[in-house]
Order: structure tokens, then C-alpha cells, then sequence
């Protein structure tokens, strides 16, 4: 039997996100797996039927940890020993990294983070994940007697396993004192669908020379119902916000469409898209990477190439 | 009064070395250094280098220490620090340090950093450009029991206390955090400086301070791994993009719409 407790978090509705759905997936996928999900407040509705034994809420933890995450590690802490599972999965978002790291440290566990695969060798378990950018991968095996894994978002599909799961309240009664405090949160204004929830993507990179194209790619991401997301060279030269990253130290994304402007597919950046249905190219090197990992691709201008296209594509969405 | 910084640093391959040029050895699991290619500082941790040389441009009197633990360092990577404008650069060097797994490496910060002396910040980059694990820095706030916050883009002394941005998804957190703290820094601070010549010539002139495990009172037998590597490969990609060619690159633009719509893409 392999113990597990899931980190669940949840999506904008306040439900059980897709990547701790997909998260399910990983655990169940392990060879006698006794999976428990711990959730932060209330259950929402969607706990109520995930494949997992048993949901454990924990109350402790509100939106005045967010961030800081000190709170959230004591309680996830004392849940752990209390409960000792072999493994602890959260996924790779902002609670999860920061909050899988301190407690590994904490319970002196092993820690992996952005894993895209979790498996049974052996007795034990081993972990793949990207090292080197993405340019290599690397295969773990976990020789300590509890691993802290994070999970990257689209290595597991979101599975439609349902089950009925118990849930139980866990309290440990511990009450951290804040060690920073959080003063204030300055949100860039949002227009349309998340970049993560897009069903089409379209992206730009230093190729397109500066920050008016954006407008561009902004009018093609508005005809497809998408969202504009950027490469980190564009966001370092301050083209467009860093919201708009994707990649390994950006945002994931896995749309249907995945449209590349002017971005050379470094695997850093693939990282945060590789998982998307298709990948379209548009770059005027023949011999860039991005070729090499894209489904479609036209070697040109984007300043030529881009306004046929989008006029196709609004007489095909009329 | 002296505000003293001690920013962590990694030596790793240059991460934009060519794909071509990326090789690994798998009989030994280790990446092959690339010809001609040295190695550098981890770029995040240079970025931890400017977010306190800033302090310093702002006017406070700022002592900055780079640690780094590891072996085979190549000086004029390592050196970069200095020559930015950091004050000392200390090493912990020992052939033991080749290849020892993250939570190995906060054992041996830890002890370092206890053993040079008082300090009131510790900085370290958002992750390595190696193993991409972003928890060391987060690990030592756990070990020394500091007050961590990770991602910051915008750092300010004030008073006992420092004034913080950290990135989030969507924007940024607002964050006042004491002294001592342990933080991770990211690129949205802003590019880091080159050194000039003045800095460079005074660089060459520093020598590291160097301290074995044995100084720290270490020894191998504490840094066993809890992560074993078992294989590292390059995977293999069989993708085959199909180009799109019209008569001219407006032409190429619309039946790529059209292509897309035939797949059903759109
Ligand atoms: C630890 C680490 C983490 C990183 N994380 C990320 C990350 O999260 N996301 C990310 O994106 N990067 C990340 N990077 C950076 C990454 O390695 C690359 O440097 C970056 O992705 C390059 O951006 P780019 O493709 O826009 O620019 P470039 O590599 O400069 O490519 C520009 C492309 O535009 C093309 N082009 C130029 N003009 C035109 C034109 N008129 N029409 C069409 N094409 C044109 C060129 O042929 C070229 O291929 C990271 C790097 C490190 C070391």
C-alpha cells in the first residue's frame, strides 16, 4: 500500500482545480495507492465526488496566508505527521511550490518539484521531471522514507474518475504568528479568458521587434476567443506585463491552439506550452528550434504573414 | 549601521548553450561541458546580486557576501559577483560537492553562513538553471528558521524592516517583511549590471575565501541523498512540422487559417 495525501487547491469558482483532478490521476496510477485530499476551508461541491478515500478540509488556513504561506505549512505539517503518508503530492502553482518545499524541509523528506510522472519502482517510487530548461530529463528514485512532489500542470490527463469520498474536519490547533505581512495586492486588469484556461493561445516573442505588435496578436487571440501570452524575452524588455509569461518560469498553458509569433521555442519556453493540441509557428528562421516542435508552421515575416491570417480567420468565425 | 547581504550562488552550464551543443553522458548521468562554452553564475542569483547592489545605489551601506557551495569552480564565472560589485565572495569547495542532491546543499549553506558570521538579509535566485528545483533558498529559511518570502521584484530597506513586491500569477503582493529574512529574487527586478572595468580590476584582485567541509564540520557521511538520479537523457522528439507555402508569405497566412480550419482547430 502506498499512503498519499493530495494537496487539492481550487480554480477562480472556488471548485476543485483541473490540475488536482489531473493530480488524482497520478496518485490513483500508483500500485495500491490510499489517497486522501486536503483541502483549505470548506469542501466545495466538486470534493464530494473525487476519486480519492477521504477529503480532509482544514480551516486554518484563509486568503490572509496567501503568499506568505506560513500557516498553510504548519497545518499541512501536522497533518503529515499525524497522518504520515509515504507521499505528498500538491501541484506546481504558487501554494504548491512554496508550500511543498518548506514542508519537505520540515519533515525532512525528500522533495521533487514539476514532475511530469510519479511511478512505482521497486518498493519504492521514483519521480521524471525536466532538468536543464527542459532540455534533458531526469528519472529519480525517491531513497528517503517520504517524498514531496509537485505536479506540472497537463502531465496527467484530467481525469472523469469519480468516487465517494468521506469528509472529515482536521484541526491541529496550531496558530502560526504571520513572520511578513501581506499589505496590499496590485492585480493586473484582466480582459477576457485566463491565459491557463484558453482554448487558443497566441504568443509573441522578440521577434516581433517591440510592444505594438502585441496589439496585433491581442486582435487574432479577440477573433479566436483566446488569450495573448509572451515569451520572457518579450516581458524583460517590458513589451508586455510578465502576467503574460509562459513557460518554465511563467505560466503552463495547453490549449487547443498554441500560435507562436517571433518566438524560438528555447526549451524553457516550450516547457510552459509543449502540452498544447497543436503548436503553430510563425518565424522567419527555417532553422529555428520552434520548428521542431510545432505541428504547423509558415518560415516568414509576421508583419506579412499575420494580417491574411486573421482576416481568414474572422471570415471563418463569421 | 551595516546591513549585511549574503546572496547565494550557483555555478551551472550556460543555459544558452546551443540544443546541439547539449550532450549527456549517460554512463555517468552528468552533462557533458560544452566545448568552448564556460560556464556561468546562475543568471536568478545575479539577479539577487543587482537587488542588493540597488540597496546600495539607494544609499545604504550594504556589505554583500556571494556563497556558493560546490566544486570545479571556474573563477571567472565565479568572479562576476565581484566584479558587479559585491565586497567578498566566499566557496565552499570540496570535491564531495560535485554532485550532492538540494537537500545536501542546504545542510552545507546552513553551516557556512552560521560559521561567517552575522548577517541580516539572505538573498538567493527564484531557481538554478540546472536542476530547476527552486527550493534551496526556500529550504534554508526552513533550516535556519528565518521569515522566507519567494519571488521578489522590488526590495527596500526600512528601518529594522524591508518593503517587498512579490510576483504573483496575476500582478504582485505588497510585503513588509523583518529583519533578518531569507528571499528569492526573479528577473522582474530587472537586468542585471554589467561590470565595468573598474569593477572587473578590483574583482581580480579579491581572492575567495574558501572553507572545506571538514572547516564547516561536515563530512560526507552528512550528505546522504534522499533523491538518487537513476537516468538523465535528452528525450527524443518526433514531431514533424508541416510548413505551409503559398505564393507569397499573405498567401502562406490564409491557407494556414484554412488548414487549421480543415483539422478542425478552428
Ligand atoms: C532558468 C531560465 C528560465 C527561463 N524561463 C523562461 C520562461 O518561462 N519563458 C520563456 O519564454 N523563456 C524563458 N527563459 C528564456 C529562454 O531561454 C529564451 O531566452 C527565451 O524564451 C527567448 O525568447 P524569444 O524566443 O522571444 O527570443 P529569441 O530566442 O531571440 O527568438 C526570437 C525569434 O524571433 C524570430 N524573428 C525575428 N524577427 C522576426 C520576424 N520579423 N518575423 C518572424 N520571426 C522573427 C527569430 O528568428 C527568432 O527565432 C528562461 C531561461 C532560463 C535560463
Amino acid at each position: 500500500m502506498t499512503s498519499i495525501l493530495l494537496v487539492a487547491e481550487r480554480d477562480e469558482q472556488g471548485e476543485i482545480s483541473q490540475s488536482t483532478v489531473q493530480a488524482i490521476a497520478a496518485a490513483n496510477g500508483l500500485v495500491d495507492s490510499v489517497v486522501t485530499a486536503a483541502i483549505a476551508g470548506e469542501a466545495p461541491a466538486s470534493a464530494s465526488a473525487l476519486a480519492v478515500e477521504k477529503v480532509v478540509t482544514l480551516s486554518s488556513i484563509d486568503d490572509a496566508d496567501l503568499g506568505i504561506y506560513d500557516q498553510a505549512t504548519a497545518e499541512i505539517s501536522a497533518l503529515v505527521e499525524s497522518t504520515s503518508p509515504e507521499v505528498v503530492i500538491f501541484s506546481k502553482s504558487d501554494f504548491g511550490s512554496v508550500v511543498g518545499a518548506r514542508l519537505a524541509f520540515r519533515s525532512d523528506s525528500a522533495f521533487a518539484a514539476d514532475c511530469i510522472e510519479i511511478s512505482n519502482a521497486g518498493d519504492g517510487v521514483s519521480v521524471t521531471r525536466p532538468v536543464y530548461g527542459g532540455s534533458a530529463l531526469a528519472e529519480f528514485d525517491i531513497v528517503s522514507s517520504r517524498a514531496i512532489i509537485t505536479l506540472r500542470a497537463g502531465a496527467y490527463e484530467t481525469n472523469t474518475e469519480t468516487g465517494s469520498p468521506s469528509i472529515e474536519a482536521f484541526e491541529s490547533g496550531v496558530n502560526v504568528e504571520q513572520t511578513a505581512s501581506v499589505t496590499g495586492t496590485v492585480a493586473e486588469a484582466r480582459e477576457g479568458v485566463r491565459l491557463e484556461d484558453a482554448n487558443f493561445v497566441v504568443s509573441g516573442g522578440r521577434g516581433l521587434g517591440g510592444p505594438e505588435p502585441f496589439s496585433v496578436l491581442t486582435d487574432l487571440a479577440n477573433a479566436l476567443g483566446g488569450a495573448v501570452g509572451a515569451s520572457r524575452a518579450a516581458c524583460d524588455a517590458g513589451w508586455i506585463d510578465h502576467s503574460h509569461q509562459v513557460g518554465l518560469t511563467g505560466k503552463s498553458v495547453s490549449p487547443d491552439v498554441y500560435i507562436a509569433v517571433g518566438i524560438s521555442g528555447a526549451s524553457q519556453h516550450m516547457a510552459g506550452c509543449s502540452s498544447s493540441r497543436a503548436i503553430v509557428a510563425i518565424n522567419k528562421d527555417a532553422d529555428s528550434n520552434i520548428f521542431k516542435e510545432a505541428r504547423f508552421g509558415i518560415v516568414g515575416d509576421w508583419e506579412k504573414v499575420l494580417p491574411s491570417f486573421l482576416a481568414t480567420v474572422r471570415e471563418l468565425k463569421a | 549601521m551595516t546591513v549585511r547581504i549574503v546572496v547565494l550562488a550557483k555555478q551551472v552550464p550556460d543555459p544558452e548553450t546551443p540544443p546541439s551543443q547539449f550532450k549527456i553522458d549517460e554512463s555517468t548521468n552528468t552533462v557533458i561541458p560544452p566545448n568552448g562554452v564556460p560556464p556561468v553564475v546562475n543568471g536568478f542569483d545575479l539577479n539577487a546580486v543587482e537587488a542588493a547592489l540597488l540597496l546600495r545605489d539607494a544609499g545604504a551601506d550594504v556589505e554583500i557576501t556571494v556563497l556558493s557551495v560546490g566544486s570545479d569552480f571556474v573563477m571567472d564565472a565565479m568572479k562576476k559577483p565581484l566584479a558587479m560589485g559585491a565586497d567578498r565572495l566566499v566557496l565552499v569547495d570540496d570535491s564531495g560537492l560535485g554532485n550532492i542532491d538540494s537537500a545536501a546543499t542546504v545542510k552545507v549553506l546552513a553551516a557556512a553562513i552560521e560559521k561567517d558570521g552575522p548577517y541580516d538579509l539572505i538573498l538567493g535566485g527564484r531557481q538554478a538553471s540546472d536542476w530547476d528545483q527552486a527550493h534551496v533558498t526556500l529550504g534554508l529559511a526552513e533550516v535556519l528558521g528565518l521569515p522566507l518570502v519567494s519571488l521578489v521584484q522590488k526590495l527596500e530597506l526600512d528601518g529594522d524592516s524591508v518593503s517587498l513586491q512579490r510576483v504573483i500569477p496575476d500582478g504582485y503582493q505588497t510585503i513588509t517583511a523583518p529583519v533578518p529574512s531569507v528571499l528569492t529574487i526573479t528577473n522582474e527586478l530587472g537586468e542585471s549590471r554589467y561590470p565595468n572595468l573598474r569593477g572587473i580590476m578590483q574583482a581580480s584582485r579579491k581572492k575567495p575565501e574558501v572553507f572545506s567541509l571538514a572547516d564547516l564540520g561536515l563530512s560526507s557521511d552528512d550528505l546522504a541523498p534522499k533523491l538518487e538520479l537513476r537516468k538523465l537523457y535528452i528525450p527524443e522528439s518526433n514531431k514533424q512540422v508541416e510548413l505551409i507555402e503559398g505564393e507569397d508569405e499573405a498567401d502562406s497566412g490564409k491557407k494556414l487559417a484554412l488548414r487549421l480550419r480543415e483539422e478542425k482547430l478552428i
